[in-house]
């Protein structure tokens, strides 16, 4: 089958890739890059656990075709902590329990920086709305919404 | 976190110093940075992919497969029917003595549920996999399907699973698991009221995040490492070696991490063909549920049919409970057999009732086979009572949770399948729970004890 030249960056780092023809993004980050951060729980858009940001962007990997990332700038949960130094929706998560079985975490994590990137001091209801798109089948939802807005909490507290 | 060390205190060493202090996950870390390895987050070289054909049909005979198309399709490897199977009739708990075998791995001459595997294919992508299985050919007899509870046990419904015999599995005690404590009759006749309730459950998915799955790879020694999100590792170990006739020590299970299981992930079902397929392949293979064969091939809780008849005193008490329990197992035992006996053992409920009669029947359908979700044979009985007790409570004009004070199981009371009652707490939890609700019960419940018999 075809294959298309791709090149974006993930995570801050160049990355070029053939792919076939209508490969998504989730299998070329999983499969040729070696990404894993992004799971793939439905493959048809449903749970969100494969939720990647794209151009800023929180975008659905499993429903990404690759090669209309040309040129992108890819931001995954794998590439979230800098330095050894952990994001603050990281810490965050690990300290209000938002974390059980761990599947559905990347995924959240990314749905939450997307919010946090565009509206640093959300509302509960907006958080909720935040990540009604993505799916904690073992329903840990409060500890959830607690971390991001714990975490909305502490960036506001180290910018000022 | 408030934590009321005044119960059951002489019982205690130590002053649980740990309790009611946050200690970190140890996995939290992994799974907020995105390094939690779970099965499918590893990748072989030259790795290939398994589809299964299933069966369109609930209840059908099979007359003929024809892979001979699906076999010439670009990509595939191999394709797996049920004579490549060493041991192709398993069941789970043969492990613990609870037979008969009654489950094909891949079809052989009947399918007995719409999902059943009948033919599995082996190829270079999972598209190719997927191509290719809907190439091979199945010729069936469609049979007349046996879809619920009343169905099966319909005088001349057709037999679900001729390894039965009949729709229902045969214990040792008979058609059913039963407990027989005091005499129902002479407690439904000195009773003040008699209430006579059905109750039924549809099958619930566990629907984890993370679908069903694994990841054989043959190793140099001669040996198959399977990455896998099972619940259960040594069934999985054990029935493997089974069906494959492989020693045990040839199967490197590897596992722990589970995206989320529920119950759901305790059935032997891919790993054992999964390591087939590499064992004839000499590759790697990859077989994961797609999002439609978790929801609809995965085992769910089963249905459940109870009927619930209580005696019952004007003073509240509960003299005499009479419960018949169906449990559909689907197609196949998988550990539904247990589960049923687990419901026998578990009615009453935590209530002490001097006169208890229970049959729990385990019955096959035409329908997925259920297996283990949370709790299961105890979580439907327990909604069902609980309803009961309610309806019991209004019956005789009482509030509802002193009702349940006055039938509470203490420490010492004999439960009706003869375990001795240690431990219960039920008084002091429900106390608790009437305080934290303000919820206002008479005083002398509050002075209740689950160690004593003083006050009532």
């Amino acid at each position: 089958m075809a294959k298309v030249p791709v090149q974006f960056t993930l995570n801050g780092s160049e990355k070029a890739e053939f792919v076939e023809s209508g490969a998504t993004l989730l299998d070329v980050l999983r499969d040729k890059i070696g990404d894993t951060s992004p799971k793939a729980g439905c493959r048809q858009g449903t749970c969100g656990s494969c939720s990647v940001i794209v151009d800023g962007e929180l975008r659905l990997s499993c429903l990404t075709l690759a090669e209309t990332c040309e040129g992108a700038s890819i931001v995954t949960t794998a590439g979230l902590a800098e330095g050894g130094v952990l994001h603050p929706l990281q810490r965050a998560f690990m300290d209000a329990f938002a974390t059980q079985c761990g599947f559905c975490t990347p995924g959240m994590i990314m749905a939450a920086k997307a919010l946090l990137d565009r509206n640093p001091d959300p509302s509960r209801d907006e958080v909720v709305e935040a990540i009604a798109g993505n799916i904690c089948r073992c329903t840990g939802y409060e500890p959830i919404i607690e971390a991001v807005l714990s975490a909305a909490r502490s960036n506001s507290i180290s910018a000022a | 976190m408030e934590l009321r060390k005044t119960y059951f205190a002489d019982e205690r060493k130590d002053d649980l110093h740990e309790i009611g202090q946050p200690r970190p996950r140890s996995d939290a870390l992994g799974h907020v940075t995105g390094k939690t390895a779970f099965f499918a987050d590893r990748s072989f070289p030259g790795m290939l992919h398994l589809k299964m054909v299933r069966s369109p049909h609930h209840h059908a005979r099979i007359r003929s497969i024809d892979t001979s198309a699906a076999q010439k399709h670009p990509g595939v490897v191999r394709i797996l029917t049920a004579k490549d199977v060493p041991h192709n009739l398993y069941t789970i708990l043969i492990l613990i003595q609870v037979g008969p075998e009654d489950e094909h791995v891949l079809a052989e001459d009947k399918v007995r549920w719409k999902g059943e595997a009948v033919v599995a294919v082996l190829a270079e992508t999972e598209r190719a996999a997927q191509e290719a299985a809907a190439k091979v050919e199945v010729d069936y007899e469609v049979l007349d399907p046996v879809l619920s509870i009343d169905a099966a046990l319909a005088p001349g419904a057709p037999i679900v699973n001729e390894h039965h015999g009949r729709n229902y599995y045969l214990y040792d005690s008979g058609e059913a698991r039963k407990v027989r404590f005091g005499d129902v009759e002479a407690g439904f006749a000195a009773a003040d009221h008699i209430l006579e309730q059905s109750y039924a459950s549809a099958p619930i998915e566990h629907a984890p995040t993370e679908t069903t799955g694994c990841i054989v790879v043959p190793e140099g020694s001669g040996r198959f490492t399977c990455y896998t999100n099972t619940q259960a590792m040594f069934f999985t170990l054990d029935n493997t070696s089974i069906i494959l006739q492989m020693p045990g020590q040839q199967l490197h299970m590897v596992g722990g991490t589970v995206g989320g299981g529920f119950g759901g992930k305790v059935d032997v079902i891919v790993e054992p063909i999964a390591i087939l397929g590499a064992k004839l392949t000499g590759r790697p293979v990859s077989f994961v549920y797609s999002r439609e064969e978790e929801m609809q091939i995965s085992s769910p809780r089963a249905a459940e049919k109870l009927v619930i008849k209580d005696g019952v005193m004007k003073d509240g008490r509960i003299v005499a409970r009479h419960v018949k329990a169906y449990i559909d197992a689907g197609a196949y035992s998988r550990h539904s057999p247990y589960g049923a006996q687990k419901s026998a053992a578990h009615f009453p409920g935590p209530y002490t009732i001097p006169n208890v009669w229970v049959d729990s029947h385990c019955v096959y359908t035409n329908r997925t086979p259920s297996s283990a979700m949370r709790g299961f044979g105890v979580t439907i009985g327990d909604f069902a009572l609980e309803v009961q007790m309610d309806k019991l409570a209004r019956l005789i004009g009482m509030d509802p949770l002193e009702f349940r004070f006055v039938n509470a199981y203490r420490d010492g009371d004999m439960k009706a399948h003869r375990q001795p009652t240690e431990g219960a707490a039920l008084v002091e939890c429900m106390q608790e729970a009437a305080r934290a609700a303000n919820w206002p019960i008479d005083e002398r419940f509050m002075a209740m004890s689950s160690r004593t018999r003083e006050g009532l």
